[in-house]
């Protein structure tokens, strides 16, 4: 399937399945990334922004299991296939950038060690060549100094340059789809300039699909096509970059860029989203927000479908109208 | 003369009684080397190529400064410049190669063990990596419980209250308690971290990166935390982080680190209104704003200096757009360039010939 998109997610559910009762991190949620294009994934902390790579890449251990839908890779079924199939596909096709750099890295080995295995694992060239390929790689992320840097151990490194290492990792045998979880939070905006223009090249150039877990919303807006906003499991709101920015419709969304340092007065205490994440156990029908929504009424504990207020946008709230906002 | 408070100089044992009492954290020429030994392999190369046994990085050079009592001061500085070894120095996890750390006035390397004890519990530090900060095999509650009733600052009876609280400001659901850390989302993890932390009371918090896993909404709630818990108690902070968003809106003075070095240090506003030193004026130019829109990013223009080989002189002078000469070969000194200003550049002392 040529003109398949790299990436469609239908319906996904993970859940696990714990004493305390059914964590449902992942709640019915669809997205599609086609070629080349950068999807922007963010969400209150805990929403199953995580959880839905892992269930891409086909990394959910027990006690949580994906329950519902289908993950289509290029028109490809990844739920379908056999584990050693997923593994091929893993690293090679789809790479993930983790939100803990030590999930790449092994403390024991190498820098040099690991990033050479990575080239060997998934293409036959000689060692010298995958060297030479890790080395470049160092150099792609800012990482001064490779050759020495090469014979270092993990923890010889800082925060930030061990989640170099891993962006490096992930970006050097050229996948078609690479899922990037927090891969900059601890960069400063230098160094973060560096990987995200090394990031569009190899969207433009390689065609490469991207999906950007982050929390900065300047970064989501700096680079994505789309973006879509988690909370409690499901995608409250999705549609352009700039419109969901600028024109934010679900209230959610509204209070989290409204929390953002720089529209707030220095000093002075930030504006917050009142109340508490909901616990994702056995949660019920009804905007999971509505607790700390300004706007919910009882209609809000019924059953919320998404809807497309505008082209190309969705929003799964009853009440985004102008009038609503009064 | 440097503004920085000097103990060698004010010292209590010799001096009349300061005025004001001394700061609450002082440094006084800190530095931290790391030796990276080579590989046996490395070390015959080396043996043609005349290199040395073993690598080198000065990730702490020559650091002097202060935090007063509910102060807030924020870190900055490009990513491996020695922030968070900084921030391990100054908490007390890891030992300088040279100079000296002062708490209230008493060099905590000549602490009697209770004493030692005491510091070492009033000053608490929240870890980058909070995946590897947190034990694997303890449950939440007591991760965050463990070091109160230790040190018996919450009676036994009282500690799972105390944890469900310390849970709640932090934004976490108590029914959570009995999870293990690897049943937590990211930002989940890096709230325990907190919870932890605060739950022995300090009075020195070192931030590393603390928020920087969270959504702006918790974010927010934890920054007005960090706010309320200095007003109320006087909780002071060294607050590291690469979000200048964050940095400006909640420290009242600010330094900035360059390859193990302090290159510049001032109050917030003046810092973020008249930066003086090359470095700083380009790390502000490139905060991101939401507003910005979709923008192209661009490559960092030639080599990034490395901490294992630094240049000489000003370590910044390869990307200084006003380098001269002398930037080359000598380090420019960090002085006063206005009350409470201070900067590392040449161009403060030779004027620049363009
Ligand atoms: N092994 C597990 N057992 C039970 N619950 C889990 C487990 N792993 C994750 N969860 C829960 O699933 C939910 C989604 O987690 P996920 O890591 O996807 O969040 P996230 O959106 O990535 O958050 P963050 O921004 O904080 O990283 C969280 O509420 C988390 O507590
Ligand atoms: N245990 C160690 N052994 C060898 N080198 C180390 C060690 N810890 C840190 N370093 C080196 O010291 C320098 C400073 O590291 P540090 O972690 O302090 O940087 P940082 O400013 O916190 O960076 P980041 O913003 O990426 O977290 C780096 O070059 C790093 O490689
Ligand atoms: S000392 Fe020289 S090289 Fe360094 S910042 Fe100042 S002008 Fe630039
Ligand atoms: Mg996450
Ligand atoms: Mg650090």
């Amino acid at each position: 399937m040529a003109d398949a998109p790299t990436l469609r997610v239908e319906n996904l559910k993970t859940y696990f399945f714990t004493r305390a009762g059914v964590v449902k991190a992942v709640d019915d949620v669809s997205f599609t990334v086609e070629r080349g294009r950068i999807l922007g994934l963010v969400g209150e902390s805990g929403s199953g922004k995580t959880v839905t790579g892992f269930s891409i890449l086909g990394l959910v251990d027990p006690p949580g299991r994906i329950v519902g839908g289908r993950i289509l890779f290029k028109g490809v079924d990844l739920l379908g296939l056999p584990p050693e199939a997923m593994r091929s596909y893993r690293g090679a096709r789809i790479a993930m950038i983790f939100q803990d750099p030590m999930m790449t890295l092994n403390p024991v080995l190498r820098i040099e060690t690991q990033m050479i295995e990575a080239v060997l694992a998934h293409e036959a060239v000689d060692r010298e060549t995958a060297r030479q390929r890790a080395r470049d790689a160092l150099g792609q992320v800012g990482i001064p100094s490779p050759d020495e840097r090469l014979r270092a151990y993990p923890h010889q490194f800082s925060g930030g340059m061990r989640q170099r290492v891993a962006i490096a990792i992930a970006l050097i045998n050229r996948p078609d789809l690479i899922i990037a979880d927090e891969p900059t939070t601890a960069l400063d905006v230098t160094i973060q300039g560096q990987i995200l223009y090394e990031v569009q090249k190899l969207c433009r150039e390689r065609d490469t699909a991207l999906i950007w877990i982050t929390h900065d919303l300047a970064v989501v807006a700096g680079l994505a096509d789309t973006v879509c906003v988690m909370y409690a499991g499901k995608i409250v709101e999705r549609g352009p970059v700039d419109a969901v920015l600028t024109r934010p419709l679900h209230p959610y969304t509204i209070g989290l860029i409204g929390s953002v340092p720089s529209r707030n007065r220095r000093g002075k205490p930030l504006q917050q989203i009142p109340g508490m994440a909901p616990s994702l156990i056995d949660l019920g029908p009804g905007c999971a927000f509505r607790n700390r929504c300004p706007r919910a009424d009882a209609a809000c504990g019924g059953e919320i479908a998404p809807i497309a207020p505008e082209e190309g946008r969705e929003v799964r709230c009853i009440h985004t109208t102008p009038a609503d906002a009064a | 003369m440097s503004l920085g408070f000097d103990p060698a100089r004010e010292s209590p044992a010799d001096a009349a009684p300061p005025r004001r009492p001394p700061p609450l954290i002082a440094l006084t020429h800190v530095s931290r080397n790391f030796v990276q030994p080579r590989g046996l392999a490395d070390r015959l190369a080396g043996l043609f190529s005349g290199a040395p046994a073993e690598l080198r990085v000065r990730a702490v050079a020559d650091v002097s400064f202060h935090v007063e009592e509910g102060e807030v001061v924020g870190l900055v500085g490009e990513s491996g410049c020695g922030k968070s070894t900084l921030g391990r120095i100054v908490a007390g996890l890891l030992p300088p190669s040279a100079g000296r750390v002062f708490f209230r006035g008493e060099d905590v390397s000549a602490l009697r063990e209770s004493r030692r004890r005491e510091v070492a519990l009033a000053v608490q530090m929240i870890f980058q990596d909070p995946a590897a900060s947190l034990n694997p095999r303890m449950r939440v509650s007591e991760i965050i419980g463990e070091a109160p009733r230790v040190h018996g600052l919450v009676p036994r009876s009282e500690i799972p209250a105390y944890v469900d609280e310390m849970l709640r400001r932090v934004g976490l659901d108590p029914a959570m308690k009995r999870r293990y850390p690897h049943q937590f989302s990211g930002g989940q993890r890096q709230r325990i971290g907190i919870a932890r932390a605060l739950a022995v009371r300090p009075q020195f918090l070192v931030c590393d990166e603390a928020v920087a896993s969270l959504d702006v909404s918790i974010q927010a709630q934890i920054l007005n935390l960090f706010m309320r818990l200095r007003e109320e108690l006087k909780l002071t902070y060294l607050f590291i982080s690469h979000d200048l968003g964050v940095v400006e809106h909640l420290s009242d003075r600010v330094l900035v680190m360059y390859l193990g070095r302090i290159v510049e240090e001032a109050r917030t506003e003046e810092l973020f209104a008249r930066p003086n030193h090359p470095y700083t004026q380009a790390l502000l130019k490139e905060v991101p704003r939401i507003e910005a829109g979709r923008r192209l990013y661009r490559g960092i223009g030639g080599e990034i200096p490395s901490p294992l080989n630094p240049p000489s002189g000003c370590h910044f002078h390869p990307r200084c757009p006003w380098a001269m000469p002398v930037c080359r070969v000598e380090a420019p000194p960090l002085i006063e360039i206005a009350p409470g200003h201070r900067s590392a550049c040449h161009l403060n002392t030779t004027p620049a010939t363009v």
